[in-house]
């Protein structure tokens, strides 16, 4: 047994207190403390904080752990003491030394929130037990055993992530049970304890009875999982389907956001079979997006006379397809300069070819054909006799049968002979070709297909906001596409869903995070690479890859050893 | 008869030329091999056989078909297949999926299967590892499964470019006999590109030494283990 891991403690402490005057500095605290989780305990900006602490203390206490239990309650709360230390001390300075001339964000509010709307010793007493009290309750949580530990961690999560999107559920809620639960910004204290003995017992079930029943449904024979399978994809539709009419007018927000979730999934859904099936690293995918997008609105606009005299004015289902055939040949198009080329090489190529498409559209040359910087508006509503789309929750259905499309084509594809001709090209284009495999129509297919999702995805955008600029085709959609297939799981078509949420749905949810989304982004791409690489709802193949089974390579013997040479 | 022939091949990769005109044939039923040294283009003659690579001049003929008009993959469908060097199995696909791969020609489901169960006969190890991610195998099974793949594509003629390239010697006795009983019991025509000269020239029935794009020296496989130039460069003696 050695000794208190002091050093190493202090360590950690330190590097949480940059990390929380990091935060605060930069505004991210204050912007995130509009946003209360808990009535008049907890607001979002301080549970940036204690989270932050939360984690670097864990990370200590679970390498004191191995000299002596208690050390890692000790280490812990030593890691949030120092970290709260040098909080305080920042919050004690900011005012005499004028920092706010230097940093912009540490203003008197800031200080406020750091000392829990305390003042003076009071404040920062409160501010170091608080974090002190973090850090050994995380220390606790490493002493804990995981059969405890995992559900009482997912019920706080769970209950945090409820609190969070309030709006949300407190407006699908009836409003009793609203009222009693959430206040104007997060959740109030009853709701808290209610929510977090809710999702402790679900959690704990799980952990139990859960595990079980997951085993005993895998342990059946493939034809008695099969019925078990199919009825619950037919519930997950039936609620997919019924959502609106279940929400009624109260859904409006939240078929907004997921109208949005909805059109990066199927992006997501095209691009994952460009990169995840493939391997061709697309970087300009926002191009054939922009493509589908402006096939739409340009056809079905009553402005742009120059067009206007040359093709008459379409309806939606009159462009749609025309929209869709722009696509899939610009996708082609795309395609045949870059057959030879691979990996970064593909990846520039496809990145200009993005920003050309963007700049074209911006250009003032076009802007008789295609709007210039002001954009296109008047664009066509999908109709069905007298009835037109109008709210998200319209727009929702459409969106979901192109999502069912995009799934139902990848799914298809993926186990295909054309499948297996992607997956052989990804893993080595040389043997691929030397098997026999086309390898032009081949990478041309792919480019395709994926480029035709992303028009069909352009199209309903168009459809969906009736007017357009070029400002929404910028290189920041291809890298939000190609980050939500990373983060959900490459080639994985349930991580595209998952990913869509996760880098989507919650920014849109957190208007809070916008100022910060790439900042978060980015955090959040570290994170996963390190901790997950393998993406959120992986594939079995890449668990496999990067868990289970090591890729051995052999070591070739040194020259000379071969045999025959005397 | 032959089955293949290269007439007068000059390949370039820019201003480099690779290979100065070179002509070989390859008779129906032998095992023919190409040794010489690093560089001296034996790689790029088997590349530009499959198609992989265009000459600038010269030939090549397939039962007396020319072959350049051809794409890489109507060279495979002809019967003409690839081992690339190195062991280039596909890595993060299991042993089965990499043989079904080899197949990708093919459409006749019966034949495939058959074919398969051919190439476990073949290499028991690789039907104990069948489901296994091909990246996690040994050198050796790596190569193995190379050759087994290139078999299931029901070659007439298997190009196999340095199967002794970075194996232990055993392992290297164990892949030549292979290659030796392929074309005895299965009368399969092989072109073997090998730095190893001491093994190709054992198993071959004929050879040729190619020395920096150019054919020095062609004759049976015993005539060339005699001759004393190809001892003093290739054999160490």
């Amino acid at each position: 047994m050695g000794g208190f891991p002091l050093r190493q403690s202090i360590r950690y402490g330190l590097l949480a207190g940059v990390a929380v005057l990091h935060m605060s500095l930069v505004g991210m605290v204050e912007a995130f403390s509009r946003r209360e989780i808990v009535k008049d305990t907890i607001s979002m900006g301080q549970l940036l904080l204690i989270l932050a602490i939360l984690v670097l203390a864990y990370v200590a206490a679970r390498r004191a752990v191995e000299q002596h239990p208690l050390y890692a309650v000790f280490s812990g709360a030593l890691v949030g003491l120092v970290a709260g230390a040098l909080l305080a001390v920042l919050a004690l300075l900011i005012k005499p030394l004028g920092m706010r001339e230097v940093f912009a964000n540490a203003s008197p509010r800031l200080v406020k929130i750091l000392l829990f709307d305390e003042e003076g010793v009071a404040g920062v007493a409160r501010l170091l037990a608080v974090m002190t009290a973090s850090g050994a309750l995380a220390g606790l949580l490493e002493l804990l055993p995981p059969r405890v530990r995992r559900p009482l961690v997912y019920a706080l999560l769970a209950t945090l992530t409820l609190g969070l999107l309030r709006d949300i559920f407190a407006v699908v809620l009836p409003r009793k049970v609203s009222r009693f639960l959430y206040t104007s910004s997060g959740l109030t204290q009853a709701g808290l304890l209610t929510f977090l003995a809710m999702w402790g017992v679900v959690f704990t079930f799980w952990e139990t009875l859960g595990v079980r029943l997951q085993r005993e449904v895998r342990s059946l024979p493939p034809a008695q999982q099969r019925p078990l399978q199919w009825t619950s994809y037919a519930l997950v539709a039936a609620l997919l389907v019924g959502m609106p009419f279940i929400l009624g007018e109260r859904g409006s927000y939240i078929f907004e956001v997921l109208d949005i979730v909805g059109i990066y999934i199927i992006m997501g859904l095209g691009l994952n079979i460009v990169v995840g099936f493939a391997g061709l690293l697309d970087l300009g995918y926002v191009a054939f997006f922009a493509i589908g997008a402006y096939t739409m609105a340009v056809l079905t606009t009553p402005e742009l006379q120059v067009v206007r005299a040359v093709i008459p004015q379409m309806t939606f289902w009159e462009a749609l397809p025309l929209a869709l055939l722009a696509s899939l040949l610009s996708g082609i198009i795309l395609g045949i300069p870059v057959l030879k080329t691979r990996g970064d090489y593909l990846a520039i190529i496809t990145l200009g070819f993005g920003e050309i498409i963007r700049l074209l559209v911006l250009s003032d040359f076009l802007k008789p054909y295609l709007g210039g910087a002001q954009g296109v508006t008047g664009i066509a509503r999908p109709t069905f006799g007298d009835w037109y789309a109008k709210d998200p929750q319209d727009y929702y259905f459409f969106i979901l049968i192109a999502i069912a499309i995009g799934f139902f084509i990848s799914v298809r594809l993926k186990d295909s002979r054309l499948g297996r001709a992607w997956k052989a090209i990804r893993e080595d284009e040389d043997v691929a070709i030397a098997m026999g495999i086309d390898h032009v129509a081949t990478k041309l297919t792919a480019f395709a297909t994926g480029a035709t999702l992303a028009g069909l995805s352009g199209a309903i955008f168009a459809a969906k906001l009736n007017s357009m600029a070029p400002h929404s085709f910028n290189l920041l959609i291809s890298i939000n596409v190609l980050c939500l297939l990373i983060v959900g799981g490459m080639g994985s078509l349930p991580g595209v869903v998952v990913g869509a949420f996760a880098l989507v749905g919650l920014p849109e949810l957190l208007r809070e995070f916008a100022e910060y989304r790439l900042l978060v982004y980015g955090a959040a791409l570290v994170a996963m690479m390190l901790l997950k690489p393998e993406g959120l709802w992986p594939e079995t193949l890449h668990v496999r890859e990067l868990r289970a089974e090591p890729v051995k390579v052999s070591p070739v013997p040194a020259a000379g050893e071969a045999p025959g040479s005397k | 008869m032959n089955l293949l022939e290269v007439r007068n091949l000059r390949v370039a990769y820019g201003a480099i030329e690779a290979l100065k005109g070179i002509s070989l044939e390859v008779r129906e039923g032998e095992i023919l091999t190409l040794i010489g040294g690093n560089g001296a283009g034996k790689t790029t003659t088997l590349r530009t056989i499959s198609g992989l690579l265009k000459p600038v001049a010269g030939d090549i003929l397939f039962q007396g078909d020319s072959l350049l008009k051809y794409r890489p993959h109507e060279i495979v469908q002809k019967g003409i297949i690839h081992v690339p060097e190195g062991r280039r199995v596909f890595a993060r696909m299991t042993v089965q999926e990499n043989l079904e791969m080899g197949a990708y020609v093919r459409s006749d489901k019966d034949g495939i299967a058959e074919d398969m169960e051919k190439v476990f006969t073949l290499f028991p190890r690789l039907k104990e590892r069948r489901n296994q991610l091909a990246g996690t195998l040994s050198g050796g099974e790596q190569q193995m499964l190379a050759i087994g793949r290139a078999l299931m594509s029901r070659p007439r003629v298997l190009l196999m470019d340095e199967p002794s390239m970075g194996l232990a010697p055993v392992l290297v006795e164990e892949i030549f006999d292979t290659i030796r009983e392929l074309n005895q019991k299965q009368g399969l025509t092989i072109l073997l590109v090998e730095q190893n000269a001491h093994m190709a020239l054992q198993i071959a029935h004929r050879g040729y030494v190619i020395e920096t794009g150019r054919i020095r020296l062609h004759g049976t496989a015993k005539e060339l283990s005699t001759n004393p130039e190809v001892q003093k460069a290739y054999l160490g003696g």
